[in-house]
């Protein structure tokens, strides 16, 4: 690394999928670099970085937050989730395996800042957020039901040149299915996101094996 | 409900079922690493300074007071940059774009031009560098002005990736003053960028007196080749990788960018990466150009064709020659006794063009389709009732017959599921609410060929077979239709088999492009696992070492007759218009195509649907526009340049008919391009069926939809 003058560069502690990771960075380094280039978590993507594409979309303190337009030194004391935290272990997020299952992708590049988005979306519209195109945005009318619109509204933000957004809707759509059925709420969601526990429904397709046969709509 | 089965224990069925990516896992984890994600220790970072003069000479770059600047390692340009060379021809029969020689001279013929290389320690240092780095030009006046056909006496015919520039057969004239009904109409598209979401990047390095470069292309051969050229080395000296690819498009082949590392390696000794920014994208990684074009059709009452000319107009730069051949649809499509078309570049001050997405065909089927839309409503004849009227018996140039040509079975099947035969042909009639709806139709073609690859395919010790292939994934699947190719020829299971592609190690084979790539590999893989297969019945035991067959279809492939060989399809639209806010929604989409062997419907279904899509942000949203003044662009990012979002793609299906190539081993015909073929002219004859206004300068803007109004 270049000699580092002390009035342009700062020592922080990132909070990056419940690992803290501490670093010297330049000022001006944006959160998505000081991912991609510094803590070799190259999973969250740069598109344009410039705010306009979606592709580096990480949650902090699990909204969304797309990472080029964040500085490294303002993430500080942020509860960060990049796509390498999304996963338990082995057992893949419902939003990833029926990204996996569908084909919610082609290039993958757009993938991560995707998955990031929907995980958040489907909490967001749980925890009663209208969008857009919701009809009844009265509090009281509680969330309103997760159609095919409301994730494309809601997802906009990531831009998919592929054009995969067919499947991309699909998956967010049975993810969210799969979310309602084990009856989880927003902080619901967390708690079992947090726990190692048993992930309902989503164990009938989420097994990995090799010779697996999942079913796919 | 389709089944995607993740590996499969029964055989020789692979191909034709779902199955998920193989490398699936990787990509929704993020592990799947792209070519600027590769650690190298003593890493630099380079940063293109560009151009902001649009024509004349670089005066001095002020790089001293550049090299003052903190991490700052060198700065490159014309003064002292390695030489290479450019006089030759590469691996696709063409010369280099002089484009990506960057720093030879000091000549600046179009803004974005590279006039420098900044390198430093760190991106963030690099950057500011480049950014603050003067440099001085002697200006001359530029033109950036694409017109009306007429405007532009210089433009001249090219040869083109359509065939020849000119063809003409029959009197038009005679022809079309003996037509019951003529059309003569003027299209226009815009210019296009193909904008994969990761930007072109590429590390390079010296590794003890070899060359390698970590990159993101759509063949590592095409690259390595090119490299060795230009710089004068031993082809077996050079390495370029390239696992993961995020979209392509066209784009990813031989930039600026690549040169510009491995100089930059090579005056440091050091590892260098250069990432162009989305900004530096609109200049450096090629685009499509824009087209003016012009149909006229002649027939009789009945609508039989008796005269067809269709000629297109593009851009090419004043260093190199592209064309975009608007006019190689109608040479496929439809015959008449006069047929003529014309493809014509005019030079401009401008970046050089390059292979977008179906080129020639995307823009070319835009205005050869909304063509027959309206000699159907002037012959007051279904459009698709006219098109089935006009299936040629042969090539209508070439004379030659067609390997397969299922058109009217992707018509009738995509009309009944379209629910076409209800549609009332009259125009501005059906509203709902606030919008006038409106369906449209056309048809779809693309150029299905095979170029020569190798491959090897390995029996290993352990009962498992590693598949080789120079083969491209930029997320058309491939990795895993090879996958599932290779399975069904060494009748194993897909979880036995793993495939090694984008290395140019692996050896020559076709780029991913021209809808070529899956159907190369494939024939090359099924050479080599088919001939291990039997090998393999004739010995006991495979030795550590494992048994490796290799394969090339040069022959082969030469062996192929000379015929008329496309996919073809039927493109849907159903859209709404706004007609107080300007605003056109595409409510849904259907394509029914013809396009060979379906190796993995899962994969495939993106392929059609993301070309589908491809159409429809081409006929509403794509639209890159120069300022005359400074010969730039407006708005050179993905704010400015809108392509379609999730809100703007309703439901795309897509599906297909039985359509094996019978000369293929596999069957394939390629489908990568031919999705987005037809899809903008079945947008814009949809929203003639709203409104009754033509629409033929593509995109449909709000400000068209608003001033063209309705004409019920
Ligand atoms: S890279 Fe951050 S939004 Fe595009
Ligand atoms: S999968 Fe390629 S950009 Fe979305």
């Amino acid at each position: 690394m270049a000699t580092a003058s002390p009035s342009t560069y700062s020592a922080v502690t990132l909070n990056i999928n419940g690992e803290k990771h501490t670093l010297t960075v330049d000022h001006r380094t944006t959160l998505l670099d000081a991912l991609r280039e510094r803590l070799d978590l190259t999973g969250t993507k740069k598109g344009c970085d410039q705010g306009q594409c979606g592709a580096c979309t990480v949650l902090l303190d699990k909204r969304r937050a797309v990472a080029c337009l964040q500085l490294a030194v303002a993430a500080e004391g942020r509860e960060i989730t990049t796509i390498e935290g999304v996963a338990e272990g082995d057992r893949l997020h419902p939003v990833q395996q029926a990204f996996l299952d569908l084909d919610g992708y082609q290039c993958g590049y757009c993938t991560p800042g995707q998955i990031c988005s929907a995980v958040a979306v489907i909490e967001e519209h749980a925890a009663g957020w209208p969008s857009a195109v919701t009809d009844d945005v009265r509090p009281e009318a509680g969330p309103p039901p997760l159609t095919p619109e409301e994730i494309r509204e809601r997802m906009s933000g990531n831009l998919c040149r592929c054009g995969a957004y067919v499947s991309i809707v699909q998956a967010v759509a049975r993810a969210a299915e799969n979310d309602a059925r084990t009856g989880r709420t927003a902080e619901a969601a967390q708690d079992a996101h947090d726990a190692q526990g048993t992930q309902g429904a989503q164990g009938a397709q989420g097994a990995q094996g090799a010779n697996h046969e999942g079913a796919a709509a | 409900m389709t089944t995607a089965t993740t590996g499969t224990r029964t055989t020789g069925h692979a191909v034709g079922t779902a199955h998920t990516r193989v490398e699936g896992r990787d990509k929704v984890t993020g592990a799947a690493r792209y070519a600027g994600e590769i650690p190298f220790t003593e890493l630099a970072f380079g940063w293109f300074a560009l151009s902001t003069a649009a024509r004349g000479r670089v005066r001095s770059v002020e790089s001293d007071a550049v090299l003052e600047m903190p991490g700052v390692l060198a700065v490159l340009h014309h003064g002292n940059a390695p030489r290479v060379d450019i006089d030759y021809v590469g691996m696709l029969g063409m010369p280099p774009d002089p484009t990506a020689a960057v720093f030879q001279h000091d000549r600046v013929p179009h803004a974005g031009w590279p006039v420098a290389l900044v390198v430093a320690a760190t991106s963030e240092q690099a950057r500011e560098a480049a950014e603050a780095l003067v440099v001085h030009y002697e200006e001359e006046p530029h033109d950036v002005t694409f017109a009306a056909g007429s405007e532009h006496p210089d433009a001249y015919s090219i040869p083109g990736p359509g065939g020849p520039g000119v063809t003409g057969k029959g009197d038009l004239e005679a022809e079309l003053a003996a037509s019951a009904v003529v059309l003569d109409a003027e299209y226009s598209t815009p210019e296009e960028h193909h904008n994969p979401m990761e930007p072109h990047a590429a590390t390079a390095r010296w590794d003890g007196g070899r060359l390698e470069v970590v990159d993101s292309n759509q063949g590592t051969l095409w690259v390595a080749d090119e490299l060795a050229k230009m710089f004068s080395l031993d082809p077996a000296a050079v390495r370029v990788r390239s696992e993961h690819v995020g979209g392509g498009f066209g784009s990813k082949g031989l930039r600026a960018h690549q040169v510009a590392a491995v100089m930059a390696a090579t005056v440091l000794s050091r590892p260098v990466r250069v990432v162009m920014t989305r900004r530096q994208m609109f200049s450096l990684a090629g685009y499509r150009s824009p087209t003016n074009q012009r149909v006229r059709l002649g027939a009789d009452a009945e609508g039989r064709l008796r005269a067809l000319e269709h000629s297109s107009l593009s851009v090419t730069s004043t260093v190199h020659e592209f064309i975009e051949s608007g006019a190689g649809p109608a040479r496929v499509m439809y015959d008449a006794p006069a047929h003529h078309t014309a493809n014509r570049v005019v030079r401009l001050d401008v970046p050089t063009p390059t292979f977008m997405r179906a080129p020639g065909e995307a823009p070319g089927s835009f205005a050869l389709e909304s063509a027959l839309d309206e000699l159907a409503e002037k012959c007051g004849i279904d459009p698709i009732e006219l098109r089935v009227r006009n299936e040629p018996a042969l090539g209508p140039v070439s004379g030659l017959p067609f390997s397969s040509r299922n058109l009217p079975a992707c018509f009738r099947e995509g009309a009944r599921r379209f629910g076409w035969a209800d549609r009332d042909p009259r125009p501005g009639l059906r509203r709902d609410g606030r919008w006038l709806l409106g369906t449209g139709t056309a048809a779809a073609s693309f150029f299905a060929g095979a170029m020569p690859s190798t491959a090897a395919a390995t029996a290993e010790s352990d009962g498992t077979f590693t598949v080789r292939i120079n083969a491209a994934d930029i997320g058309t699947g491939a990795r895993t239709a090879l996958t599932l190719v290779a399975a069904d020829a060494l009748q194993v299971p897909t979880d036995r088999v793993r495939v090694r592609i984008g290395d140019s190690d692996l050896g020559p084979a076709m780029i991913a492009g021209g809808s070529m790539g899956t159907r190369s590999w494939a024939w090359a893989v099924t050479a080599a696992a088919e001939e291990l297969r039997e090998r393999l019945a004739l010995s006991d035991a495979v030795p550590p070492e494992g048994i490796t067959v290799r394969s090339d279809t040069t022959a082969a492939v030469g062996a192929l007759t000379q015929k008329e060989r496309h996919s073809f399809g039927a493109q849907f639209a159903e859209v709404a218009v706004d007609v107080a806010t300007g605003e056109v929604r595409v409510r849904r989409m259907l394509g029914v195509f013809a396009a060979g062997k379906i190796v993995n419907p899962l994969t495939a279904r993106g392929q059609f649907t993301g070309g589908m899509i491809w159409g429809i942000s081409m006929a509403l949203h794509e639209e890159a526009v120069r300022d005359r003044n400074t010969g730039a662009h407006y708005g050179a990012d993905l704010a400015g340049y809108h392509v379609a979002t999730h809100a703007d793609v309703p439901l795309v299906e897509a599906d297909w008919v039985d359509d094996p190539d019978p000369d293929d081993p596999v069957g394939i015909k390629g489908i990568g391009e031919i999705g987005i073929v037809g899809a903008a002219a079945a947008v814009a004859n949809a929203v003639w069926h709203a409104t009754g206004v033509r629409h033929r300068s593509l995109p449909i803007r709000p400000d068209r939809v608003l001033e063209a109004g309705v004409r019920a």
